[in-house]
């Protein structure tokens, strides 16, 4: 009886070997979902080399250096050095980092070693609606409240702090330093959120080793939960910094858009997104600006590549320990 | 029995500082949060009325701005359509990741690239599509409501490809073999057993999704652009809420302004209520 239940019942065959019919769903399902996993690669390959090809006489104009590396966008001359762009591109970045990273490690120790357990759910989720509002609304805001509330601040900042580095001279209303602190607010729900994981995974046994040996509640952060998180907050920073390179609305509304360079964090600029959003419409029927717009598209590409690459590396690194 | 040694007055007041200096930090995380909501309020609801619900915008220099019907309609016909368009693509890949790919030369690449297009910009997808779609005039005219949703697809795509991928993965190893022992084919594995358990978590993923893409103006500025009319025309030009505000915010004219921040508190609205959602959901799943 059982041995009839597992012997073919007819052709020699055993009943565990499917008829190549029915098996047929299941190859062209492998093989269907197989092709679309190659095509998201084709896709990416394409998206490069179309990027590169249409940036290319841009490049080939002004060379690939000299156009990342020279100061001088001039529509209406038609010269495209990138440099004023890069420049205000990095220092918005450096500011919303400088800004945004240190509150959002703050409140991440908060929130996970400090804060009473029933308020923990309700920060956490207030602190992620930053990341529900988006970019264009906080240039709206940004552009209508902070530009001019700050303004006084700025300038008290810019009279009697100007022994600082970058800081002196008259306040312009939109400048790096609006848009820095912008970007600071949007970066801070992901960096928060990421280190909050990272420090989630801290063993128990290290907070109460430290705790047992007498350490005070920041004795025990500072010993055994920053050293132990330290790779993945690393890594949290830089996917904030990728995401400030490339944030583009909220920037373009309160940067000011000035294409060159300037001398302290309250003059206008401009960054790579924002030129790509403000200037395409006016490039569509000068072949060589739509090119150098592409080649800024590109190196903005290259740039959040290298810093997401690093975000990963400093991520796995902490998961590692973890 | 030794005497516990009590803390010395300097590590206390270390202590006390920096407990108090992190407390300060959360505070002042949220007084963005609340300043923002505050004027999205204010301003917001003194722009709405019935009529900016029903209008389209008027593009007159004087007399009424009107409302924002075709942003809005535009806004959910494009998301609507790049949904269709990312959702199927992205949780088929992440099936081959899961049930096929496994740990393979070939499943790290994908993987690998997904996470590069995470990181990709709005701004250059936008140029992308701009470049490849728009210039070359595919459909027989430049801009078009679709090509706006190709660009905000590929925004969605890595992002619920990743979130489909952790899902999968948490769907039981013995529910598959369970089911592959019962003699069922692996379509039917897949398609009766592993996405029905992942459902919930695919749904929180999605629109997670959906609401990232509503809000980007970017990809939309080159693809879609802005105009005022309403069109059910996929292949026409057609508004967006995001579009909408930038144009507006770019005009120094107070009713062009307030009907901004009347469209951020819609879009912002919507963008909570989708959020919402996607966490009563994800806190109904049964995985996780």
């Amino acid at each position: 009886m059982e041995a009839g239940a597992v012997t073919a019942t007819g052709g020699g065959r055993s009943i565990l070997e499917r008829p190549p019919l029915s098996r047929l769903p299941d190859r062209l399902l492998r093989w269907g979902l197989t092709a679309l996993a190659a095509g998201v690669l084709a896709l990416i390959a394409y998206f490069f080399l179309r990027l590169y090809n249409d940036a290319h006489p841009a490049f080939a104009r002004f060379g690939v250096l000299d156009f990342v590396f020279r100061n001088n966008w001039d529509v209406s001359q038609e010269v495209f050095h990138a440099l004023p762009l890069v420049v205000g591109t990095l220092i918005t970045s450096v500011i919303a980092l400088a800004i945004g990273v240190p509150v959002a490690v703050a409140t991440a120790l908060y929130v996970t070693e400090l804060c009473p357990p029933r308020f923990r759910g309700p920060l956490t989720l207030m602190v992620e609606l930053l990341a529900a509002v988006p970019s264009v609304v906080y240039g709206l805001w940004g552009f209508f409240f902070l530009v001019p509330k700050l303004r006084p601040a700025e300038q008290w900042f810019s009279d009697n702090l100007g022994f600082l580095p970058f800081v002196g001279g008259p306040v312009a209303g939109p400048s790096y330093f609006i848009a820095g602190l912008i970007l600071a607010i949007m970066i801070l729900p992901i960096v928060s959120a990421i280190s909050r994981e990272v420090m989630a995974t801290v063993p128990a046994e290290h907070r109460e080793a430290a705790l047992a040996l007498g350490a005070t509640r920041w004795e025990m952060i500072r010993m055994a939960v920053l050293p132990y998180s330290r790779a993945g907050i690393a890594g949290a920073a830089m996917l904030g910094l990728g995401r400030a390179i490339g944030e583009t609305i909220a920037v373009t509304i309160v940067i000011g858009n000035a294409p060159t360079i300037g001398h302290q964090i309250f003059d206008q600029g401009y960054t790579l997104a924002a030129v790509i959003a403000n200037e395409f419409g006016e490039a569509a029927s000068v072949p060589i600006h739509r090119a150098a717009l592409i080649a800024a598209a590109l190196v903005l590409f290259v740039l959040t590549l290298v810093v997401n690459l690093a975000a990963r590396y400093f991520v796995r690194r902490g998961e590692r320990i973890g | 029995m030794t005497m516990l040694v009590p803390l010395s007055a300097r590590r206390r007041r270390t202590d006390r500082i920096a407990r108090a200096t992190l407390a300060a930090a959360t505070g002042l995380a949220l007084v963005p949060l609340a300043l923002i909501l505050y004027y999205l309020l204010k301003k917001g609801l003194g722009a709405w009325s019935v009529s900016f619900f029903t209008e389209d915008p008027s593009g007159r220099f004087f007399g009424s701005a009107g409302g924002i019907r075709s942003a809005i309609l535009g806004t959910v016909e494009m998301v609507a359509l790049a949904t269709a368009v990312a959702v199927p693509v992205g949780i088929g890949i992440a099936l081959y990741l899961v049930e096929y790919g496994g740990g393979s030369r070939f499943a790290q690449v994908v993987r690998y690239f997904v996470d590069v297009m995470t990181g990709v910009p709005s701004i250059v997808f936008g140029l992308f599509v701009y470049i490849t779609l728009v210039l070359a005039g595919t459909g027989g005219g430049s801009f078009a409501g679709w090509k706006g949703s190709i660009a905000l697809a590929l925004l969605m795509l890595p992002i619920v490809t990743r979130s489909a991928e952790v899902v999968l993965n948490l769907v039981p190893n013995s529910l598959r073999e369970a089911a592959l022992a019962l003699g069922a084919p692996r379509w039917r594995v897949m398609a009766r057993v592993v996405l029905p358990t992942a459902l919930p978590g695919l749904m929180t993923g999605t629109l997670l999704a959906v609401a990232r893409a509503a809000g980007e103006t970017a990809p939309l500025l080159f693809t879609a652009t802005v105009v005022q009319g309403m069109t059910l025309n996929l292949n026409a030009p057609m508004n967006s809420l995001p579009a909408q505000i930038f144009k507006d915010v770019g005009q120094a004219q107070d009713r062009l302004v307030q009907r901004a921040w009347g469209a951020a508190l819609t879009l912002v609205l919507m963008i909570l209520v989708l959020t919402t959602i996607a966490r009563l959901v994800q806190r109904r799943s049964r995985l996780a």
